[in-house]
């Protein structure tokens, strides 16, 4: 008895199922989550007496006199959003690869990937509000303004500064995407090819190398419309507030002390789903519509395409967005040691570390919280993706690209269309408000970007290295340990930094999962950014950028410590 | 001139033959040769010929067992009465040089060695000693504790080949392992390879699309063409 339990569990644990077993932790609770809200979206809702199936939530929905703004501004904000970051970081590709400027960029791309977009949206704030740091330094001398000028940048109801925050986080997103296509494509020979024949960069690029690089991020780019369609935390930050988006207005519902509220928010949970979908939908007939369109025009011969124009626009609209990173952060940490900071001096007058020494407890705790579930969650993360590429590397057989759309799968649903039904799983499982839930929450995130970053170099290491191991008489367990993984550290210590980042950054699913018992740093924050009191909610914002900073930078580092002496390995 | 060679002690004299019988093997149902039959014996080293895309080196990888997954394979891979052709790689101590040295690049030269050494040799002692007399052999000693990467090519190709030696094996294969060197270098490592093998009393067989590597050998040469 005990001996076929055994067995079943070295069965049920082996690498053979572990990429089902991959599946099943984190494809499971996305869609049991999303069925858990359908129930009560149409009327069935035993915790408050409803056992019937009814549409009245439906048509409350609809009726309700916030809904039409709310689902315009989010749907123009979204699209927008994507539009344009799609725009500036393909235009910056086509004019600047293979340059100086392009180098310098592609270096900023993982500390700018490493902030939580939540931090980056407060100290946004920061920055462009009418008392702000940018009118602080053209005021009063150069503006006549004595006091800020009474305009709404923030929240403001058309939801630009919301599309602002966005860029700022999306635009190097997908450049690093496209990078990594261009990687992968030969894309430097069409170049040359193209430019051989008389192209100029611009045209070359967007002719011979955007067409067959575009289906390798269109993937990415599906996740960055799903996710500016239907973010939370940085709607709540940016975003208008009356109405507010349809994400924001559903989280209101969700937490309305009437629980009757709960079928609305289900149905409007549907909805954000919905129109998630449906904008997907729209973005892939427009892209089947272009390619089309554009047929010919990729044949017509003409060498140039507003090649100037190009280069200067996506020089300066990046170096814009870069310079508004870097602000975002520098106002974070000034406001942080701020004791006195008036309208309209250019720096603080009087510098403290007040605002830390009064949190201190609370800021303990929170950062290790955040610690703690992002460093299991990215841990046990990493652990699974190995097992699974091992696994496939060992059966010689890999993954179709069917198996890369389930991986982005909990990327393009809304996170309020399941987590609610996720807390209400963990309440029937009776594991609510616990670490588990809380980390396996996390995991559901930050597999996909873990399993993402991983899986290329994984794929390409070289197979002969563990042959020769084990013509070597090496079994493959202790080739794998011996050889694969210390030949992988960087990688891997890379996208165990990537999962931090991508945990730390969680606001909905710690909000929902925690139950209110667990604060992270970016719940501490976005909860605060409300208040106005921007030295205390800088402190939050500045740590929670922090701890993702330094574990990229460890990650960094370290391989070139331990293979100081070894040149193959070591960063040139 | 006295020749120092490298031996393993306890194989040299209990050598095995390698034999291939009717080998055939098909890549997606397509026939890449059939019906192989070759006996290598202890110390003679086969060379086999062909055009790059002939199935050379898949037939290496099926005598090794590191085979991929597309391809089919038939008949059987003897040394002297054991049948291979169920075992896994690690089991079937087939060493195999491929074109790069493929040394382990978070090892020193001096780990590197050591992982060769089978692990039933467990006295410390005589490890070190292993690896001292390869790296001796070499004309490398003072090269322990270097980072493979500082040395230079024809170093590391045979640190490779001692590394391969020290594990062991019953039978040595070769995947082109003098094409990516320069001429000069090319000839002397070989006669370095060549000499090891048959001092080893090893089997061994090499494909090759290079006459010269074929005619230096002054083996059995066969032309895949002619399977």
């Amino acid at each position: 008895m005990a001996k076929s339990f055994s067995s079943t569990l070295s069965v049920l644990f082996s690498l053979r199922t572990v990429p089902v077993l991959t599946l099943m932790v984190f494809l499971l609770p996305v869609l049991a989550g999303l069925f858990s809200t359908i129930f009560p979206a149409f009327g069935y809702l035993p915790a408050i007496g409803q056992v019937s199936f009814t549409t009245a939530a439906w048509t409350q929905l609809f009726a309700h006199p916030a809904l039409p703004n709310a689902l315009l501004t989010s749907v123009s904000s979204g699209i927008i959003a994507t539009l344009l970051s799609l725009i500036l970081s393909l235009t910056f590709v086509a004019a600047w690869q293979g340059t100086n400027s392009f180098k310098r960029a592609r270096q900023l791309l993982a500390p700018i990937l490493a902030i939580p977009h939540s931090a980056l949206a407060i100290g946004l704030a920061f920055l462009i509000a009418p008392s702000g740091w940018i009118t602080r330094t053209i005021s009063p001398w150069a503006t006549g303004w004595e006091r800020p000028p009474d305009i709404a940048v923030i929240h403001d109801e058309w939801g630009l500064s919301l599309i602002l925050g966005l860029m700022i986080k999306e635009t190097p997103y997908l450049l690093l995407m496209i990078v990594a296509a261009l990687d992968q494509s030969q894309a430097k020979q069409r170049l040359k090819l193209a430019k051989t024949l008389g192209y100029h960069p611009v045209s070359a690029w967007i002719k011979g190398v955007l067409p067959v690089i575009y289906k390798q991020i269109r993937l990415p780019i599906y996740a960055v419309l799903a996710f500016s369609l239907s973010v939370v935390d940085i709607a709540l930050i940016l975003g208008p507030t009356t109405p507010p988006t349809l994400s924001i207005l559903v989280l209101r519902w969700f937490n309305d002390p009437d629980l009757s509220y709960r079928t609305i928010a289900a149905a409007g949970a549907l909805l954000q789903l919905g129109v998630v979908v449906g904008v997907i939908f729209l973005w892939w007939a427009t892209e089947k519509a272009v390619s089309r369109l554009t047929r010919r025009w990729l044949a017509n011969g003409k060498r140039s395409f507003a090649e100037t124009p190009v280069r200067i626009f996506s020089r300066i609209s990046l170096n814009s967005i870069f310079v508004l990173f870097f602000g975002s952060l520098l106002v974070i940490v000034f406001w942080s040691f701020t004791r006195r900071w008036q309208y309209p001096d250019f720096l603080p007058s009087v510098w403290s570390i007040q605002s830390w020494d009064r949190n201190i407890n609370n800021l303990l705790w929170s950062s290790s919280a955040t610690l703690i579930i992002g460093l299991i969650s990215s841990l046990i993360a990493v652990i699974l993706v190995i097992a699974c590429l091992e696994n496939e590397k060992r059966r010689k057989k890999s993954a179709g690209t069917g198996a890369l759309w389930l991986v982005y799968l909990p990327l393009m649903i809304p996170q309020v269309s399941f987590l609610f039904g996720v807390q209400v799983l963990t309440i029937k499982a009776g594991i609510d408000a616990t670490w588990l839930a809380m980390i396996w929450g996390h995991l559901l995130f930050v597999l996909p970007y873990v399993f993402l970053s991983l899986t290329d170099p994984y794929r390409q290491h070289d197979d002969r290295y563990i042959k020769v191991a084990l013509s070597m008489g090496v079994s493959p367990t202790r080739a794998f340990w011996r050889i694969r993984l210390p030949m992988l550290l960087r990688p891997l210590l890379f996208a165990l930094a990537i999962g931090f980042a991508v945990s730390v950054a969680q606001y909905l699913p710690t909000l929902f999962i925690g139950g209110g018992r667990f604060s992270t740093l970016t719940t501490e924050a976005v909860n605060l950014s409300a208040s106005g009191n921007r030295r205390i909610i800088a402190v939050y914002a500045l740590l929670q950028a922090l701890l993702p900073l330094l574990c990229f930078a460890t990650a960094l580092a370290l391989p070139n410590v331990i293979f100081r002496n070894r040149r193959t390995l070591r960063e040139h | 001139m006295q020749q120092k060679i490298f031996q393993q002690d306890a194989i040299a004299a209990t050598a095995p033959s390698l034999h291939l019988k009717e080998l055939a093997l098909s890549l997606r149902s397509q026939q890449l040769f059939s019906k192989l039959s070759l006996s290598i014996s202890p110390g003679e080293i086969v060379t086999i010929m062909g055009p790059s895309g002939c199935g050379k080196s898949s037939l290496l990888a099926a005598i090794s067992g590191t085979l991929e997954r597309d391809f089919a394979l038939e008949g059987q891979v003897l040394l002297d009465e054991l049948n291979l052709i169920n075992l896994p790689p690690e089991e079937r101590h087939i060493g195999m040089l491929f074109q790069e040295d493929l040394l382990f690049p978070h090892m020193s030269v001096n780990d590197n060695l050591g992982f060769g050494i089978p692990a039933h040799i467990k006295d410390k002692k005589k490890r070190n000693t292993l690896i001292a007399q390869a790296l001796d052999e070499a004309g490398l000693s003072e090269f322990e504790n270097r980072d493979p990467a500082t040395l230079s090519g024809g170093q590391r190709a045979r640190i490779a080949v001692l590394r391969t030696l020290l594990s062991q094996p019953r039978a040595l294969l070769l995947d082109e392992p003098f094409s990516k060197l320069d001429a000069e270098l090319r000839a002397r490592f070989r006669n370095f390879v060549f000499r090891h093998a048959r001092a080893n009393n090893l089997p061994t067989l090499m494909v090759t699309h290079d006459p010269d590597d074929a005619q230096s050998t002054g083996g059995k040469v066969i032309q895949m063409s002619d399977l």
